[in-house]
């Protein structure tokens, strides 16, 4: 017993293995060296050009002063409240959303009768531009936080939703039906097999989701609040002041990157049992 | 079709020496029996249908390992998905232990071809899913499936998802799986078809040395002789499809415990095998000539 493919990597692929990390890694550090390069000659440029007059500074901003602006609201702490607040928002869009879209997809999954009743207003939902729906919200919920995790909801509700309800239908029938040989109950299958399927396929969707989030909760802000990144746009465009417009959006961006990387943190955790690309490959090698 | 006129073979010498090795059973109960079944799937309401199985019956008596060969695509799996209570038959019906089979089999566990384990959870999750259905603590269900991983020779790699084991070790999880709520009786369906011919082999020893300790009864289904012949009490030959039916049947009465890998020599096993081959050779020429049309 316990003969076939169990041996353990012999020395020679270890060291080879490690010497190919190493040629990774260094191959990620020139990558990343070019890619700074990249931005130091983009910024270089915008520079540049207004330096020579040959972009208004009344339109295009100034790097120099757009950066001191992103320092002041570091250094004053005038920024964290706002960040904060398109934070939360951000989350509770992404969970409000995600939450319902779970429960409507595995129910119009598994009711083929809702799931064709429903089906064209869904689709028919799902088409509207829900930008739209922004100055709705906030008649209904205020200008507070709640409209736009509304907003922000609508947004993620769909991207999760079509994500569930093909996660269910794509459930291995052999899986199923092993499933169903090992006596799970009805409520069993939904715990053990419907959700963990459907739970791949929307962590699957985490970036999309997360990041319509962050749509919603900015546009939610822009277009009338008294906090977040979005309100202080708004306001830095209502005095013309294109700096902080701009820092605004550069702030916008790095926020976004960071939550861009931290979904991928989760994500790697949450999908352990999925075989990655490289641990297929290493398995067929040693196969 | 015609049903009377099919031939039936049954092997009067391997019979004779069967009796002599197995003690006589008493008349109990058959494990699984079919009774006149047919299965028809209609895909829309004014098509016939395709008829997958044809008036079949095949019984199973506790304890006895049978094995169905039968040509390719001709309703093998149909068959053993009624046993199962996966399929129902369109007429006739299927009986477990004295029970019509109406819903789930709760008397068997089912082995199946493709890839059945659950690929979110880790080998020993799966091996205990069985028990954590039936509201077994989690404590003892943790032990149990630990101790069935040793008996396939998989102590070492509870902790790994199936993504990470090999086919052969994969295959390993699942009977395991099957086997840990220990039904009197197990379904198999060409469970190792999709191995290497060595691991093969391993899997069908394995699996011997399993059953033989605690005698279970067997319906193996597999397009391979040779595996059916080595493991099996008794064989039947199914005709090709559509509507097929068992039209053969051959006792195989050698001397257990076997080694798979040997016993494919014996004078025997030759014979049985060339026996039953001009049986099936016919059916799956009579399969092949359909699927070419």
């Amino acid at each position: 017993m316990n003969k076939a493919n169990a041996e353990p990597i012999s020395p020679a692929a270890a060291v080879s293995r490690a010497k190919a990390e190493r040629v990774t890694r260094k191959k990620r550090d020139l990558m990343l060296l070019w890619r700074l390069l990249l931005l130091v000659a983009v910024l270089g440029l915008w520079q540049g050009l207004v330096s020579l007059g040959m972009l208004p500074v009344f339109f295009f901003g100034d790097p120099g002063p757009v950066f001191a602006q992103v320092w002041h609201w570091f250094q004053s702490g005038e920024i964290w409240p706002h960040l904060w607040a398109t934070l939360i928002e951000t989350v509770l869009s992404f969970v409000v959303g995600t939450v319902l879209a779970v429960v409507f997809g595995l129910l119009l999954s598994l009711n083929d009768f809702l799931a064709r009743l429903l089906d064209p207003f869904i689709k028919a939902a799902n088409a509207m531009p829900r930008v739209i729906f922004a100055p709705i919200f906030a008649l209904w919920f205020g200008l507070g936080i709640w409209s736009k995790v509304a907003l922000g909801t609508t947004l993620v509700f769909f991207i999760v939703f079509f994500n569930v309800f093909q996660g269910v239908r794509e459930v291995s029938p052999v899986v199923l039906a092993n499933v169903r040989m090992l006596r799970a109950s009805r409520k069993q299958l939904l715990r053990h097999v419907y959700l963990p399927s459907a739970a791949s396929w929307v962590f699957s969707s985490l970036h999309n989701a997360v990041g319509m989030a962050f749509v919603g909760a900015v546009v939610g802000e822009y277009l009338g609040s008294a906090r977040g990144i979005g309100y202080l746009i708004l306001q830095a465009e209502g005095t013309f002041d294109i700096n902080a417009v701009i820092a605004g959006i550069v702030v916008l961006t790095v926020f976004a990157l960071l939550i861009d990387v931290l979904v991928t943190r989760i994500e790697r955790r949450l999908l352990i049992w999925q075989p990655t690309k490289s641990t297929s490959e290493k398995a067929r090698v040693e196969t | 079709m015609n049903h009377l006129t099919e031939p039936r073979v049954l092997d009067s010498t391997f019979n004779a020496s069967l009796d002599s090795l197995v003690p006589a059973v008493p008349p109990q109960v058959a494990a699984l029996a079919f009774e006149h079944v047919s299965c028809t799937f209609s895909h829309c309401a004014d098509d016939d249908g395709y008829t997958a199985v044809d008036n079949a019956s095949l019984s199973v008596a506790p304890g006895e390992f049978v094995s169905v060969v039968g040509p390719t695509g001709c309703g093998k799996s149909t068959l053993l998905n009624m046993a199962a209570g996966l399929l129902f038959p369109s007429s006739g019906r299927v009986l477990s232990f004295g029970e019509e089979v109406k819903d789930i089999n709760r008397h068997a566990t089912y082995l199946f071809q493709g890839e059945a384990l659950m690929p979110w959870r880790r080998a020993i999750d799966n091996v205990s899913a069985g028990l954590q259905f039936a509201g077994v603590p989690k404590q003892e269900a943790a032990e149990r499936a630990q101790a069935w991983l040793a008996r396939v020779g998989l102590s070492g790699h509870g902790d790994k998802f199936p993504h990470q084991l090999s086919g052969g070790m994969r295959k390993r999880v699942a009977l395991a799986q099957a086997l840990i709520l220990d039904p009197p009786l197990i379904l198999m369906d060409e469970p190792f078809s999709a191995l290497d011919i060595q691991t093969r082999q391993l899997m069908e020893s394995e699996l011997l040395d399993i059953w033989q300790a605690d005698r279970k009864s067997v319906l193996f289904i597999t397009h391979d002789l040779d595996e059916a012949i080595a493991l099996s009490d008794r064989v039947v030959v199914l005709s090709a499809g559509p509507g097929t039916r068992p039209i053969a049947e051959f006792e195989i009465g050698l001397p257990r415990p076997r080694e798979v890998a040997e016993i494919r020599n014996t004078e025997r096993f030759v014979a049985l095998h060339t026996q039953i081959w001009d049986v099936l050779r016919d059916e799956v020429l009579k399969g092949y000539e359909q699927s070419k049309r």
